[in-house]
């Protein structure tokens, strides 16, 4: 079992799933509580991940190899380190979560939909997993399949368009990252004399400059897409919107995430030379700071309620790529810390919407105000997410945008700057959108006989309440795995960082990466 | 047992004389044995025995080039080739013919024109095919390029009632006579360069000319011309969706897939064989060929209502992916169009006959309005149409993406940048109009309640080309090991 580990937790929704498949699809209660079981079980075996896990061993862990399709060199090949250790958990839970919290929005094709998120569950652990990189890539794309569906068939009411662009989006991105990726596989085989896509092999390979710089757009075209970076980030507002809460919760929890880690896993590893190329660094902080702050402008402009939510998460990944491309641990190292940070705040953001959406079917801002004296522990609930989304300090936002910002300074104090001015505005539209809701005189008869959380809604909530809690006040752990992943990394692109900067960038405070 | 016709002409010929055996002998018996329309289906035994016995011939074939390690043996003083090109294609003809054979009865009976020389002609129409992968010799591939597609122009109008069914086949029928005068034109130039019409030697005289050589050029270009036709490349290609609209859907399928995959043998035995000296003429040309069948595919596709017509844009740009492998020419990419063309028919042929489950008496099921909902009716087949689907454009793990996966490896290591950046472009393209079929299936009210016409043979043929579309993705090692094939020069 001990080596099979990470085999039982990616396989573990799946054969949920296949169990699903055979039950009655008439017991719509015995479905759900099925699903849920599978969730909270693909849960609990990915807890072992966290208790055997090495903070100290540098290189992967719990690694699985096995040919797959020998005359390709292609191999199942997993394995994780710090970095996708805290994403495969991210996934673990948000997957619990969305299962629960889908318990009575959904009512139509329940078996279909609970299928969907299983397999979804899979496709998304799977890519945080391999270290193959044509397997990578399968993992890549067959998400795409379920969340066309959850978006598709449970959406709202533009759902079909909503759908088919975030597919096509995806797509195109991810078709030209495979011609990147066979261009290294090609190049591998040149120089060595044999084809692998493993990537630990991929890394030996020495390109010139151009060729880098080459297969580095085409793998940006792929990763943007998904962050997703300005000006590549129109799907994003149809997608979270027109998804049933559950979708937008694993798209903006997870999903989203997978772009990100693309580029902490593949770009920068693969092409030192490229990311560290001054125009393309450039270009990457630039591109950071506009979603940033078109994100944030935007949000303040909306009137919608889940549009808000989801234009945010489009500035709030702009720090993430941000922090990528400071090319230094505290950047790297907040940027997987805000990834798991925004999973969570916009996870939670996006259940309130759900919650008041299942009570009243629209989200309109200014269809509701004074919400706090109607659901008490709900406005408390949205304060709680609200506060954490715009990085208050003691919860978890504020751990990841400090230190990114901390990263961003080390590397060119005007991105700090620009970046700080997102933080604000974020802190704005949070707090405007709050104040519309929530505060003064029920303007509106119908919300007055709202009813408060429910105890469902609670487990919902809670466990990602007290997440946001341990980031907030004790992040230790969570840099502790990160510093050698990071470490590793850093010394990849920046070859001798470490001997020249070391006293410099200790961040002491926060116990973080050297 | 002449000189002119050995035990060893006879070895190799024996999978065409079953075939045409069986094909006549089902043309001659059916209205004697099974004068009863509704006892046709037994003709089907027919088939599968003409199929047995083709396919023994063709695994004593194999097993006697493996036992002496040969690469290949020839027959009739070479105008006959069996190799790993020719066994590799004949496989498929048989899986497609059987297949469709399958699908057909029930099909037939609803459409009222259940008649044996249908699966005559089947038959038939595989033993011109047999021809064209075999064949190394101007005349013998001329001819059995004939055979075969004089059997497509019966069976494309062979709904004698239905307009669209008749338009098609004269369409088809004049277009493709036009075409073949261009091939044999071409030909006619090729014998003149050479004075013979072996492949072999005609290689040879092609390859002491000068490539741009005017006269070579002439050939080149109106041979290319009837190829290109055949395959369905753009700007050659406007036959194809009107003829795989009007025709009945299995036929559709059968001129889809077997017929294609004929054409691609041919093709590929001239332009590897004959042709390769001058693949610095062709080279361009077939890349704009390529491009021209991507863009005309793709975006002809877009549009479509009809099922049909909308598959028949799509197998356009599906040739255009194949030919690709062609223009990259490495063994990478002959590798790929051998494991396209494997992909391509499982996955065309599953699709289409999802859409043979659609017509009803009163239903022509058609329109890709008329797959609305059919998760509710048969989740069965609508899971299936997505395996397909997505297969069609090229989403892993399923087959397609495996084809693809070969072409656009074979564009990047010959440096054929453009090319692949094209190709890929076209797969978010093609991905569009698939998902219109996939979002009619899944997300679609159902409208029309009525039962699909289905039978064993279509669970049978639904359940093989399923298993085999996710398996080849999932599973490709073996499979690949078979699309190793050697082709010549």
């Amino acid at each position: 079992m001990e080596e099979h580990l990470l085999s039982i937790v990616l396989f573990t929704p799946l054969a949920g799933l296949a169990v699903l498949l055979v039950l009655p699809g008439s017991n719509k209660t015995l479905i759900k509580a099925w699903a849920n079981l599978s969730a909270i079980a693909g849960f609990l075996v990915s807890l072992p991940l966290v208790f055997r896990f090495d903070r100290n061993a540098s290189g992967f862990q719990f690694v699985e190899k096995l040919d797959w399709i020998p005359s390709l060199g292609v191999r199942y090949y997993v394995g994780i380190d710090g970095i996708s250790l805290l994403l495969v958990m991210l996934t673990t839970v948000m997957g619990a979560v969305a299962v629960l919290c889908s318990w009575s929005a959904i009512e139509e094709r329940v078996k279909e939909y609970y299928a969907m998120m299983l397999l979804q569950q899979t496709g998304m652990l799977g890519v945080f997993m391999a270290l193959d990189f044509l397997l990578f890539y399968v993992f890549w794309e067959a998400v795409l399949v379920p969340m066309y569906f959850l978006i598709g068939v449970w959406g709202g009411p533009r759902k079909l368009y909503a759908a088919i662009k975030f597919f096509l989006y995806t797509l195109a991105g991810g078709v030209l990252m495979l011609l990147g990726i066979l261009t290294l596989y090609f190049q591998h085989y040149q120089q060595f004399g044999f084809y692998t896509f493993d990537i630990a092999e991929l890394m030996k390979i020495q390109m010139p400059l151009y060729l880098e710089q080459i297969v580095f757009w085409a793998f940006f075209l792929g990763f943007a897409v998904k962050v997703p970076m300005f000006p590549f980030h129109t799907w994003l507002p149809d997608a979270h919107t027109e998804a049933p809460t559950a979708g937008s919760v694993i798209l903006a929890g997870v999903l989203l995430k997978m772009g990100t880690y693309g580029f902490i896993r593949f770009t920068l590893p693969l092409l030192p030379k490229a990311c560290i190329d001054p125009r393309i660094i450039q270009a990457m902080a630039v591109l950071s700071l506009i979603g940033i702050i078109y994100g944030a402008l935007v949000s303040l402009m909306q009137q919608d309620w889940k549009k808000l939510v989801a234009y945010s998460s489009v500035s709030h990944l702009g720090f993430c790529t941000l922090g990528i491309f400071a090319l230094n641990p505290n950047g790297i190292a907040g940027s997987v810390i805000q990834q798991i940070n925004h999973g969570i705040s916009t996870g939670m953001l996006f259940l309130v919407v759900g919650v008041i959406y299942e009570r009243r079917h629209t989200r309109e801002i200014k269809e509701y105000g004074g919400l706090a004296h109607v659901m008490p522990w709900f406005s408390f609930v949205f304060a709680f997410a609200m506060l954490s989304s715009a990085g208050l300090p003691l919860l978890n936002g504020f751990i990841g945008e400090f230190t990114i910002l901390q990263g961003a300074f080390e590397a060119n104090r005007v991105w700090a700057a620009f970046a700080v001015s997102g933080v604000i505005l974020g802190a704005a539209y949070l707090l405007w959108l709050y104040q519309r809701t929530m505060l003064g005189q029920v303007t509106n008869g119908r919300n007055l006989g709202l009813r408060d959380l429910t105890l469902r809604e609670w487990m919902v909530f809670l466990p990602l309440m007290a997440w946001a809690v341990w980031i907030g006040v004790y992040p230790k752990p969570y840099f502790d795995v990160l510093e050698k992943p990071v470490a590793q990394i850093v010394e990849r692109v920046r070859p001798g960082y470490f001997q020249a900067k070391v006293p410099l960038a200790a961040p002491g405070v926060l116990g973080g990466a050297q | 047992m002449s000189q002119f016709y050995t035990a060893n002409d006879h070895f190799i010929l024996i999978p065409a004389i079953m075939l045409a055996m069986f094909g006549c002998a089902i043309l001659l018996f059916d209205f004697l044995i099974f004068p009863d329309p509704r006892q046709r289906k037994w003709l089907l035994l027919f088939v599968a025995l003409g199929e047995i016995f083709t396919a023994s011939g063709l695994w004593r074939q194999q097993a006697y080039l493996k036992a002496q390690g040969l690469s290949e043996m020839t027959a009739f003083q070479g105008t006959l080739t069996i190799d790993g090109i020719a066994l590799f294609f004949n496989w498929i003809f048989v899986a497609a013919a059987l297949i469709v054979a399958f699908i057909s009865y029930r099909y037939l009976e609803v459409e009222g024109e259940h008649n044996g020389e249908y699966y005559g002609l089947i038959l038939l129409a595989q033993c011109g095919m047999f021809f064209l992968a075999s064949g190394t010799d101007l005349i013998t591939l001329f001819v059995g390029l004939e055979t075969m597609a004089l059997c497509f122009y019966v069976l494309v109008g062979f709904l004698r009632g239905d307009k669209r069914s008749n338009e098609a086949a004269i369409k088809y029928l004049l277009l493709g006579a036009f075409s073949s005068g261009f091939l044999a034109y071409g030909f006619s130039i090729f014998y003149g360069i050479a004075g013979s019409t072996r492949l072999r030697e005609v290689a040879a005289a092609i390859a002491a000319r000068d490539p741009w050589d005017p006269v070579l050029f002439l050939g080149l270009a109106t041979a290319s011309v009837g190829l290109l036709f055949k395959i369905s490349a753009a700007p050659f290609h406007m036959w194809a969706p009107d003829a795989y609209e009007g025709a009945p859907t299995t036929v559709t399928a059968f001129l889809a897939v077997g017929s294609k995959a004929a054409s691609f043998a041919f093709l590929m035995r001239m332009f590897l064989g004959p042709l390769a000296a001058a693949r610095g003429v062709w080279e361009p040309l077939l890349a704009f060929v390529a491009i021209a069948s991507l863009t005309v595919g793709n975006l002809g596709a877009l549009t479509q209502n009809n099922v049909k017509r909308l598959l028949a844009y799509s197998s356009i740009s599906h040739a255009g992916y194949i030919l690709f492998g062609l223009i990259a020419g490495n063994e990478t990419g002959i590798q790929g169009v051998a494991v396209y063309i494997l992909v391509y028919t499982f996955m065309t042929l599953g699709a289409f006959l999802v859409v043979v489950t659609l017509r009803r008496k009163d239903l022509i099921g058609e329109d890709v309005d008329d797959l609305a909902g059919l998760i509710h009716k048969s989740p069965g087949y609508a899971v299936l149409m997505l395996i397909f689907m997505l297969s069609l454009a090229g989403i892993p793990p399923t087959a397609g993406f495996i084809g693809k996966y070969f072409i656009f490896l074979a564009l990047l290591q010959t440096g054929h940048y453009a090319l692949a950046i094209v190709g890929a472009l076209f797969v978010a393209v093609a991905l569009y109009y698939y998902f219109r079929i996939v979002k009619s299936v899944f997300i679609g009210e159902l409208a029309d309640t009525g039962p699909l016409t289905t039978s064993f043979g279509l669970r049978l043929a639904a359940g093989v080309t399923g298993t085999l579309t996710l398996l080849i993705g999932i599973f490709p090692e073996p499979f690949l090991r078979l699309t190793q094939l050697r082709w010549p020069g």
